[in-house]
């Protein structure tokens, strides 16, 4: 067997150079839910592990002065659900994070990591594109700021640069009458990959809505960000017409493919049957605060 | 390949190991450490069967390295019957028979418990869904789902 290092550097440049230095031959270890499991079916061989979880930015939960954010890379879900204020403010991403496998995944697994993993499905992302965050990532070149839907590139690809960390994700501050929401669909009741995800942001003023995104998942190379469902949304009272212009919008923009857990058609129906449901929720959360 | 020194904690004794870089603590533990309460299932985080949890927060043993054990508090099933009396939950899963082959019981015990220090009146509901990470191939999880609420009751009497 090849010679493994482990890295557990303490700051983020430290991590950068490392990571950076090995080249192709290094992993980021986060929560190690995927990455221990491609290791042990040989599917990756590192040789070189820069653990990340040592350095503070990226383990760490700020709320920032203006309401907003900045959650490192590395939070494990069970972190990110013990905040005394991040699930009151976004219950959506808190539910789509919370919902990546089990309690002891839940344990382990973050958001950066459900991300750089680069699944179509995975279920953070579509609820953080809803949400409008925006990534820090650094590299040997510095640091930049990514919208979430630009990071994946394709099945198991991101848009990072060789040598780029995913830092963290920020954010934006909350107006009065926000909620968000996310919902997924699985042929089990737990414990299982989404057949076609959905996150949804809204805010409402006198019954109206002002400002929308919805983030697609599980039915494109990429989750997606579908502005035209968004549009269809925004200045109306979240009447069955514009409902129904937005599930049209979602079932526009599905490209999915046909596996064991849905048929292409499927996906496409689920699509719009889905975002209806979660407009209905987040409209709720919206209104309730 | 040259071995990594860890100090950690486990189950409240400082512990000191020697371990691979590509160890996993499921391999430490049973290994070297000679804890053999935890078990190895499927190895890919899906049967819980490793449960053990880190700073009090559940993980599954084999997806976390040895490595990182350091500095950290580990907590595993060896560590819950304490001075040779077994906890509500152990006493429990006999009476209750929620157990046949045994091989799950360390990692349903461990993720309870991890369970009932969150929430210590739980509904049946929550029971299921928090040990929706701990698979079981004999019980059909009736008894231990109702071992667990009566442990939960009993523990908050």
């Amino acid at each position: 067997m090849a010679e493994i290092r482990y890295l557990a550097p303490r700051s983020l440049d430290e991590a950068i150079g490392a990571f950076a230095a090995a080249g192709s031959a290094a992993r980021i270890l986060a929560g190690g839910t995927d990455l221990l499991v491609q290791m042990r079916s040989g599917m990756v061989a590192p040789g070189v592990i820069v653990d990340i979880k040592k350095i503070p930015e990226m383990t760490t939960i700020e709320e920032t002065s203006d309401g907003g954010f900045r959650i490192g890379a590395a939070v494990s879900g069970a972190v990110l659900a013990e905040h005394a204020r991040f699930g009151k403010v976004w219950p959506g991403v808190l539910e789509a994070v919370n919902l990546i496998g089990s309690k002891q995944v839940q344990g382990r697994a973050s958001a950066g990591g459900n991300l750089c993993n680069g699944s179509p499905a995975g279920d953070s992302v579509p609820a953080m594109i809803a949400a409008g965050a925006v990534v820090t990532v650094q590299g040997p070149n510095g640091r930049r700021e990514m919208k979430v839907e630009e990071v994946p590139a394709g099945p198991g690809r991101t848009n990072l640069k060789p040598g780029e960390i995913l830092v963290s994700f920020k954010l934006p501050p909350r107006p009065p009458g926000s909620g968000d929401a996310y919902l997924r669909m699985i042929p089990r009741t737990e414990m299982d990959i989404a057949v076609v995800g959905i996150g949804v942001s809204l805010t409402i003023k006198d019954g109206v809505c002002t400002a929308a995104r919805v983030g697609l998942g599980a039915v494109a190379p990429t989750a997606l960000l579908v502005e035209p469902a968004a549009k269809a949304l925004i200045g109306t009272k979240l009447d069955a017409a514009a409902l129904e212009k937005a599930a049209e919008a979602c079932r526009a923009a599905c490209r999915p493919i046909d596996d064991k857990r849905g048929t292409v058609a499927y996906r496409i129906k689920t699509a719009g049957v889905l975002l209806k449901r979660t407009v209905a929720i987040a409209a709720k959360r919206a209104t309730e605060k | 390949m040259s071995k990594i020194h860890v100090t950690t904690t486990i189950n409240g004794e400082p512990t000191e190991f020697l371990c691979a870089p590509d160890n996993t603590m499921l391999d430490v533990l049973r290994g070297p450490l000679g804890l053999t309460g935890s078990k190895e299932g499927c190895s890919s985080g899906d049967c819980g069967a490793c449960s053990i949890t880190v700073d009090g927060r559940l993980v599954c043993s084999c997806l976390m390295l040895a490595v990182e054990a350091e500095g950290h508090e580990i907590g595993t099933i060896e560590g819950m019957a304490k001075g040779g009396k077994l906890q509500p939950l152990q006493q429990k899963f006999l009476e209750h028979a929620a157990l046949q082959c045994g091989i799950c019981t360390p990692g349903m015990l461990v993720a309870s418990d991890a369970l009932l220090r969150k929430n210590p009146n739980p509904t049946e509901e929550e029971v299921r869904f928090w040990l929706a990470g701990n698979l079981c191939r004999c019980t059909g999880y009736d008894k231990i789902v109702r071992a667990v609420l009566d442990a939960a009751a009993e523990m908050r009497r």
